[in-house]
């Protein structure tokens, strides 16, 4: 199809959709009116009842914890995928890449890059661990929280090499924690069967609303979340960087 | 002020879908996709919108807070994000593959998969 085709058939199925898109937005309630009845219940019930201050937080790892279970496993199966899809193909392997002039020393970094990424590289693991520990209490959680702990090692990947981040995150560590993650989740959901009630069920103690430990489960499935997004990012950023470091076509 | 908000996540959701099928260039393509993602983000948010609202977090608030917002939705947001990473990840594995194979990453000259 030539690209003018391509423009007019685009146009013609734009237009279509913009008038259905259109319909169905203009049925949407106004925008800043109402939230839903069931919106307002949550907002109202969840701090007294599951004793957390982060309705967002009280949602996804507890009244809709199994969405979020799903969720947790569709980023395992992704990540999986991406590790799959970025091995050494037939024709590939794994090379370390080598010193090809041995008699002249690698400049290190500038002083001023490797300080920046220190420096960086420690806050970003302190706000990662703030934000998935006190998903609870304020806005953010495991997802957004091992996002940042996981930036903290691209950040060590900036300031320093390839083979000094790998060799402090070895790829079974990652991947390690990345299936610990996610299976966590289902054990953390196992307690409420062992206790009786259904799975994913609130049944750790509750702490007090507004302290570090409260909310039951809600901060150990953060916690588990945590470790297994914080694993998938920093094995993504790894399995993209041996893509044009380690994997080289093998010589016919 | 209703009509605004929800034009802009059409406008917002078409322009995504257009640079995806003008794009000559498969990494643009892939970022493309974001931005139409992103209309349904802003979307979601905007369903939950409550106006002179505050967050659903019920900490530090002022004497006198009013509504929150829709929790729900934002949460919804989240899951929308996790989900939207792991599909741009997934296509930029594919490209990088395809790049290899095919040497180029424009999609128009991808001759074996055409006609």
């Amino acid at each position: 199809m030539s690209r003018r085709a391509r423009l007019a058939f685009f146009a013609v199925a734009a237009a279509a959709l913009a008038m259905t898109l259109g319909a169905g937005l203009a049925g949407l309630p106004s925008f800043g009116g109402q939230v839903t009845a069931y919106a307002r219940m949550l907002n109202r019930l969840a701090p007294p009842q599951r004793h957390v201050t982060d309705v967002v937080s009280a949602i996804s790892f507890d009244y809709r914890g199994i969405d979020t279970l799903f969720e947790e496993f569709i980023l395992l199966g992704a990540v999986a995928g991406i590790s799959v899809l970025l091995r050494p193909l037939s024709d590939e392997a794994r090379v370390l890449p080598e010193d090809k002039a041995p008699d002249r020393a690698i400049p290190p970094p500038s002083p001023a890059v490797w300080l920046l990424a220190v420096i960086l590289s420690s806050l970003l693991v302190l706000a990662g661990i703030e934000t998935v520990t006190h998903g609870q209490l304020t806005p953010g959680g495991g997802f957004q929280g091992g996002v940042i702990l996981a930036s903290a090692s691209y950040v060590a990947y900036l300031g320093t090499n390839y083979v000094t981040v790998e060799r402090f995150q070895p790829a079974p560590l990652l991947e390690a924690s990345d299936g610990v993650g996610a299976s966590g989740y289902v054990f953390i959901g196992l307690l409420g069967l062992l206790a009786g009630a259904s799975f994913l069920s609130n049944v750790v103690g509750l702490g007090v609303t507004g302290n570090l430990i409260s909310g039951g489960t809600i901060p150990l499935l953060n916690l588990v979340v945590g470790v297994e997004v914080a694993g998938g990012f920093a094995i993504l950023a790894s399995e993209f960087l041996d893509q044009t470091v380690v994997i080289r076509t093998r010589r016919r | 002020m209703s009509a605004l908000a929800y034009c802009l996540v059409a406008w917002l959701f078409l322009i995504g879908i257009y640079g995806v099928v003008t794009s000559r260039n498969l990494i643009h393509l892939v970022v493309c996709l974001s931005v139409a993602q992103s209309a349904t983000d802003i979307l979601l948010l905007e369903i939950g919108y409550r106006s002179g609202g505050h967050a659903p977090v019920f900490v530090s608030l002022p004497a006198r807070p009013g509504p929150a917002v829709d929790a729900v939705m934002q949460a919804l947001a989240l899951t929308d994000v996790v989900v939207g990473a792991a599909v741009t990840g997934l296509l930029l594995a594919l490209v990088v593959q395809l790049h290899k194979r095919a040497g180029t990453l424009d999609p128009d000259a991808l001759r074996a998969t055409r006609d």
